[in-house]
């Protein structure tokens, strides 16, 4: 079963072989690195530019205009602040020219903390790319939904952000939820598309036959079903919060954990739904808290369901700090944990009006 | 001579007919800024931006240019100051006064964008945008997909000379010039010596802009930009480089600025800068293929005619506010159907 860096590698093959990608492309992606997180690994048609993030965009902007569908990477996404204004302009390329250009493009890029990355390799992007309008936004928390968003992520006409949460790079898909076609076992998978340590040179995957799987922008996915409240996350946080609802169910608190997967367009109608039934709903992610997605949700919350709610919407994310540090103790205080996201929910689910 | 052919187009006689058909172009666009400008004086217009000065350069370059959609034409990432090319291209006058009054009619961005920011899929004219670098790192991806696609097509992309100071211009030197992909890219420097109101002189240390390309290996020249002849042939001869060698060329065209950076400084006629349409007019005049009776007529000929379009784009509708979620995503893959 893959994980999920196996899984994006397993969609990039696809996308290449079937749905007319034409470069994958950004540091070290092409051989024979194959991508710092591996994955790029054995890709017909992927390349190493410069260290240079705007000719990255940039490039993947013109390349996106002249109609060649391409994926282009950002080591980390610390490193994609320089490239803001080159994003906007995606992002705006079909609205400026009042509909008559797109710019079909994918700007993956691993994100967040949980690697001791330190101040520069720790960074959330999804309240950033959140307020880069134009942009279609996905971010998984499992092999298959980051397989299937991002096959949805290459066919789209628009541009779109991939972001891939570090810390849940490695971890195997949960059983039941593995790629049709993928082989059951980890060190079979791993002999055919892992490259080889050392001289990769004669190195070639072979690939297993997996399929077109588009996993639709704004459709959330309800992880777990619960009556008392309902959580929604998505990426690092997302497996957290799913591990203390399991602990809070020992308790007798139901949790109902949603994971949101893309950011826009959202899947608000389930969250409504979700909300109108238990009235209480705590968000969670890691990116800084101020001006965060989730202060977004949380107005709209009030908006349109303050009738609805037993106890103020919450929020838990990440201290608004400017960096990530590197020590074991400054990440874990800077980043929301399962502990805080345990007390968050217990907390929410008995307050009492 | 013979050793260098792509060169060979540098010293060929320009026909009388295409001398007058440049002449003819550089006058409209010349009297296209100017009422561009009026418009803006007279509140028809939030903004002038455009490059009265640089029509001997702009004209040609707008003529040699293989106009159409996808790569096997040229694609052209411009700047501002590109009007005369985009109607030498053979786009309609009256079509930047609607851009200029933002009107619903604008075909280029619908009234969302600033005069002179044109967009035309159907010619691979990229948007323009107001920041002075973007276009040069985007540049190097439509001349990615027209190096595997084959042919003939090329990538140009213009920028000032004050636009060169941004990193983006070096992004644009290094990805056009990779040994692992060198890209059929034209890139162009129009310099007019200033970046707003900060003359070239006291922050440029290099010589000549267009030695930055030589670091690169790249074919490399600064011409003179005022000087329509010598603009056409150049420009062909680099032209033919870039689009049978597959490789990178790099244009410095110095320029006049004959009405300063934009309406943010007055946008009135300067008197210290050459005038390539009064230069180019005395030669005609010389040469016996036009007389100053048959240029003033032709002037104002089309100074009416842009007043009368004038009138016209003032009656038109502005756009419909509730227009403003209207293509905030795409619904169809349009790059690709091309």
């Amino acid at each position: 079963m893959s994980n999920m860096v196996q899984a994006i590698r397993m969609a990039l093959h696809v996308a290449e072989e079937r749905h007319g990608v034409t470069d994958i492309f950004g540091e070290d992606v092409g051989p024979p690195l194959g991508g710092a997180f591996t994955a790029t690994q054995g890709l017909r048609t992927a390349w190493n530019s410069p260290l240079d993030e705007r000719g990255i965009v940039g490039a993947s902007i013109g390349l996106g205009l002249a109609g060649c569908r391409n994926v282009a990477e950002i080591q980390f996404c610390d490193y994609a602040f320089n490239t803001i204004d080159l994003l906007k302009l995606a992002g705006m390329m079909h609205w400026s020219s009042n509909g008559d250009w797109n710019c079909p493009m994918t700007i993956m890029t691993p994100v967040g903390s949980g690697i001791r990355g330190s101040i520069y390799h720790s960074h959330s992007f999804d309240a950033t790319a959140t307020h880069i309008p134009g942009f279609k936004i996905a971010m998984p928390s499992t092999p298959r939904d980051a397989y299937g968003l991002l096959l949805s992520c290459i066919v789209d006409p628009n541009p779109c952000f991939f972001l891939v949460p570090k810390a849940l790079m490695r971890v195997r898909a949960a059983p039941g939820e593995e790629i049709e076609g993928e082989p059951g076992d980890d060190k079979t998978l791993s002999k055919l598309i892992d490259a080889p340590l050392g001289d990769r040179t004669a190195w070639k995957p072979q690939w297993p036959d997996t399929p077109d799987l588009f996993i639709p922008f704004g459709e959330a996915r309800t992880v777990r079903a619960g009556r008392d409240l309902t959580v929604v996350s998505y990426g690092r946080t997302l497996p957290l919060c799913a591990k203390a609802a399991d602990a809070l169910a020992a308790e007798g608190i139901e949790s109902e954990v949603i994971d949101l997967r893309s950011l826009h367009p959202y899947d608000w109608a389930r969250i409504e739904e979700s909300v109108k039934r238990t009235g209480r709903v705590l968000y969670v992610n890691e990116d800084t808290e101020v001006t965060n997605f989730g202060e977004h949700l949380i107005r709209r919350t009030t908006d349109e369901l303050f009738y609805s709610l037993l106890a103020p919407p919450r929020l838990l994310a990440g201290a608004f700090v400017p960096g990530i540090g590197l020590a074991d103790s400054l990440e874990m205080a800077s980043v929301p944990q399962l502990p805080q996201i345990t007390e968050s929910m217990r907390s929410l689910a008995r307050m009492e009006p | 001579m013979s050793l260098r052919p792509v060169r060979a187009a540098q010293d060929a006689e320009l026909s009388t007919e295409l001398l007058l058909q440049m002449h003819g172009l550089m006058v409209k666009a010349r009297v296209l800024e100017e009422r561009l400008i009026q418009m803006y004086k007279q509140g028809d217009g939030y903004f002038w931006i455009g490059g009265p000065g640089e029509e001997a350069f702009n004209v040609p370059l707008g003529m040699l240019i293989n106009k159409g959609k996808g790569p096997q034409y040229d694609y052209c990432h411009f700047h501002y100051r590109n009007s005369a090319t985009l109607l030498a291209m053979g786009a309609e006058p009256i079509d930047s006064l609607r851009l200029m009054k933002n009107t619903a009619t604008d075909p280029y961005t619908g009234g969302r964008n600033f005069v002179g920011h044109y967009s035309i899929r159907e010619w691979n004219v990229v948007p323009i945008s107001s920041p002075i670098e973007v276009q040069y790192p985007m540049a190097p991806g439509t001349a990615i997909a027209q190096k595997r696609a084959g042919g003939r097509g090329i990538t140009i992309v213009t920028g000032g000379d004050a636009g060169t100071a941004e990193g983006d211009f070096a992004t644009c030197l290094i990805w056009s010039s990779r040994p692992a992909n060198p890209l059929p890219v034209l890139i162009i420097v129009t310099n007019n010596k200033w970046g707003i109101s900060t003359h070239y002189q006291g922050q440029h240390g290099e010589r000549r802009i267009s030695d930055r390309g030589k670091a690169f290996g790249i074919e490399s020249k600064t011409i003179d930009g005022n000087d329509p002849e010598v603009s056409y042939r150049e420009i062909a001869a680099a032209m033919e480089y870039v689009r049978s060698e597959r490789k990178p060329f790099l244009m410095e065209a110095l320029v006049s600025r004959l009405h300063g950076h934009s309406s943010a400084s007055g946008a009135n006629r300067v008197n210290d800068e050459a005038d390539c349409l009064q230069g180019f007019e005395k030669r005609l005049e010389e040469r016996g293929l036009l007389t100053r009776a048959q240029m003033d007529e032709l002037r104002a000929r089309l100074s009416a005619e842009l007043q009368a379009a004038h009138r016209r784009v003032k009656e038109e509708p502005q756009p419909d506010p509730k227009s403003i979620f209207d293509h905030v995503f795409a619904e169809k893959d349009l790059v690709r159907e091309a």
